[in-house]
């Protein structure tokens, strides 16, 4: 790398000399200084992977200590014990993964039919796209609860899925995609006689593996950590997603355990870093493309 | 007929087929549409058009049952909104969180991204893997580690005591409560911001950087009169992606304070979900609406300045 920023300048100016060592010492500063931002920066995984190994004695010492004494799994064996961590994870996973297929289903369809294809109403639909992509959840909410009550589905999978199975979000990502497929392709698959589901299924959708991608990773982190309306939609501990569960684990008789809920904590952060650590990629230019799309 | 730049298949009229081909198009058209509609139409529409409705009405968990006993009242919901003294707190709650949390996220996130912009290889990767991290991470785990942080004999206070200073009880203090949850939101959206600022960054082209080397810039120079001129829209950018986000600001609220000490940290959203926990959802509502108004109109800033940078 240094040899290449080491050669351009010398196409520029004489003092080939000075610039480069000017150029290394402020990389190496950039370099020292984001090293110890990052450490700076990890300290609350640190502090909580740390305190979830501590006895409840040892959480309570002061000054605090930063290496555990007498390193124990009690925190972690109450999880997978008294406390359901298998049904929380389930929860949250059956969750994630219907609300994610359903969001890849549901807004790529949409989305093709508002890139590729001419209907009356194809305006005022995707101007009600556009509008809710701006409704902040508390506006919803109240109205959104009342009807799942009415309609019965409070504490049930449906109430958890159904508000998230669709998003305006994923119908803008996908129609901007497939806005950059070329018209001839489709064109020239309707004159040989394929069905708009076949050209969807057969054409359009394998060539939509990015967009797609992103939609998984963004539905699927949204969902893992979607808290306020699972709180309020799930009211039995066999409908708790592992944010609710932690949540209400954290409050009453619990609420001073710390070394309980920093166990909890890792426990609901580790599936999500893991699967971050690995698509990290994916997961970056998700947020960018949202954000800037 | 080709698509154009924009990618919209002008006018839309298609001159192949008779009227019943077309219909049929429309037919097949909506067919892909249905299930989105459906159920979006339930779960979203519904509740949005619903709250709207509720906001002129004096709705309460009392009229459940009984729908039809609601009465309308006009703009009063919105008037006593405005006379209620909590919300007046929450907006200035929220005005704070929104105009304190913005600029220092975004001098962070800058800072980071201008120092990863400059040094290369795989390291950069794992630093910026290292900062986005919290992004990803769930506010209830993230909410129980700063809540054991921030605890008056806790690490920050500990650290804080080496150095001679005597920290305060964050979260059980009026005045340190909502910059604590300003602390934990900039730590928390800092990396969004930074991969968008890093982003810009690398389409700044390198050969104006070597212009202002030659003419003699100083790095602080260069910074100044180059970069962050070119860097302007992806700031504005920036600055308007996470305005919306602080204005919703609630779940930090919930999950630390519970909107206290003495609403120091009530914020619109908080507030709002406070009246429909007290079954006031006709005011719950006219709250959620104004708050929907303030994002709408950044919102629509947002797209007006990305329409024009096209």
């Amino acid at each position: 790398m240094s040899s290449t920023t080491a050669v351009r300048p010398a196409t520029g100016t004489p003092p080939t000399t000075r610039r480069p060592r000017r150029r290394l010492s402020g990389r190496a500063l950039s370099f020292i200084i984001l090293t110890i931002g990052l450490l700076v920066w990890l300290v609350p995984f640190a502090w909580m992977a740390l305190g979830s190994v501590k006895t409840q004695s040892e959480i309570l010492q002061r000054p605090p200590t930063w290496w555990p004494e007498n390193p124990t799994g009690d925190n972690f064996a109450q999880w997978f014990g008294p406390l359901d961590f298998g049904t929380f994870f389930t929860n949250s996973l059956v969750v994630a993964v219907v609300t994610v297929l359903g969001n890849l289903i549901f807004c790529s369809m949409v989305g093709y039919a508002l890139a590729k294809m001419e209907f009356p109403g194809k305006k005022i639909l995707f101007a009600v796209v556009m509008i809710t992509l701006m409704v902040p959840g508390v506006v919803t909410f109240v109205p959104l609860f009342v009807m799942v009550s009415k309609l019965g589905l409070v504490n049930s999978y449906a109430a958890l899925i159904l508000p998230f199975i669709t998003a305006p979000l994923g119908v803008f990502l996908m129609r901007q995609f497939m806005l950059g497929i070329p018209e001839a392709l489709i064109e020239a698959a309707r004159i040989d006689g394929a069905s708009e589901l076949r050209i969807f299924a057969r054409v359009v959708m394998p060539l939509c593996g990015p967009p797609l991608a992103t939609l998984a990773i963004l539905t699927f982190l949204t969902s893992w950590n979607n808290f306020l309306w699972p709180l309020v939609s799930a009211q039995t501990e066999s409908m708790y997603t592992l944010p609710v569960a932690l949540s209400l684990y954290s409050t009453g008789q619990n609420a001073t355990n710390y070394g309980l809920l920093l166990a909890g904590s890792v426990l609901v952060i580790t599936p999500i870093l893991a699967l971050f650590v690995v698509l990290q990629r994916y997961f970056i230019q998700g947020i960018a493309t949202a954000g800037l799309k | 007929m080709r698509p154009g730049p924009a990618g919209r298949p002008s006018n839309g009229r298609r001159s192949t087929g008779p009227s019943s081909q077309k219909r049929r198009q429309a037919l097949i058209a909506w067919g892909f549409c249905l299930p989105f509609v459906i159920v979006f139409g339930i779960f979203m529409v519904v509740p949005l058009v619903g709250s709207f409705a509720m906001s002129f009405t004096d709705f309460t968990a009392r009229d459940i049952p009984s729908p039809f006993s609601v009465n309308f009242t006009g703009l009063e919901q919105y008037g006593a909104l405005f006379s209620d003294p909590r919300f007046v707190k929450s907006l200035g709650v929220t005005a704070i969180f929104v105009v304190v949390g913005i600029p220092v996220t975004m001098a962070v996130a800058l800072g980071l991204a201008l120092a990863l912009n400059m040094s290369k290889g795989k390291f950069v990767s794992f630093l910026r893997v290292g900062f986005y991290a919290p992004v990803v991470t769930s506010i209830v785990a993230v909410a129980v580690v700063w809540r054991y942080i921030l605890q008056p004999e806790g690490l920050l206070n500990s650290a804080l005591a080496v150095v001679g200073i005597d920290g305060p009880n964050w979260l059980n203090d009026p005045s340190w409560a909502l910059p604590s949850l300003i602390m934990m939101a900039v730590w928390r959206n800092v990396g969004t911001l930074m991969v968008i600022f890093l982003a810009g960054l690398q389409a700044v082209p390198e050969e104006v950087q070597e212009a202002a080397v030659m003419d003699g810039a100083s790095p602080f120079r260069r910074l100044r009169s180059v970069t962050l001129p070119l860097l302007r829209p992806t700031l504005l950018l920036g600055a308007i992606l996470i305005s919306v986000g602080y204005l919703q600001f609630f779940e930090e609220a919930f999950v630390m304070t519970k909107g206290g000490p003495l609403d120091s940290t009530l914020s619109v959203a908080y507030y709002t979900y406070q009246q429909f926990g007290f079954g006031e959802y006709g005011l719950a509502s006219a709250a959620s609406y104004v708050l929907f108004l303030a994002i709408a109109l950044i919102s629509l800033l947002q797209f007006r300045l990305l329409r024009s940078k096209d």
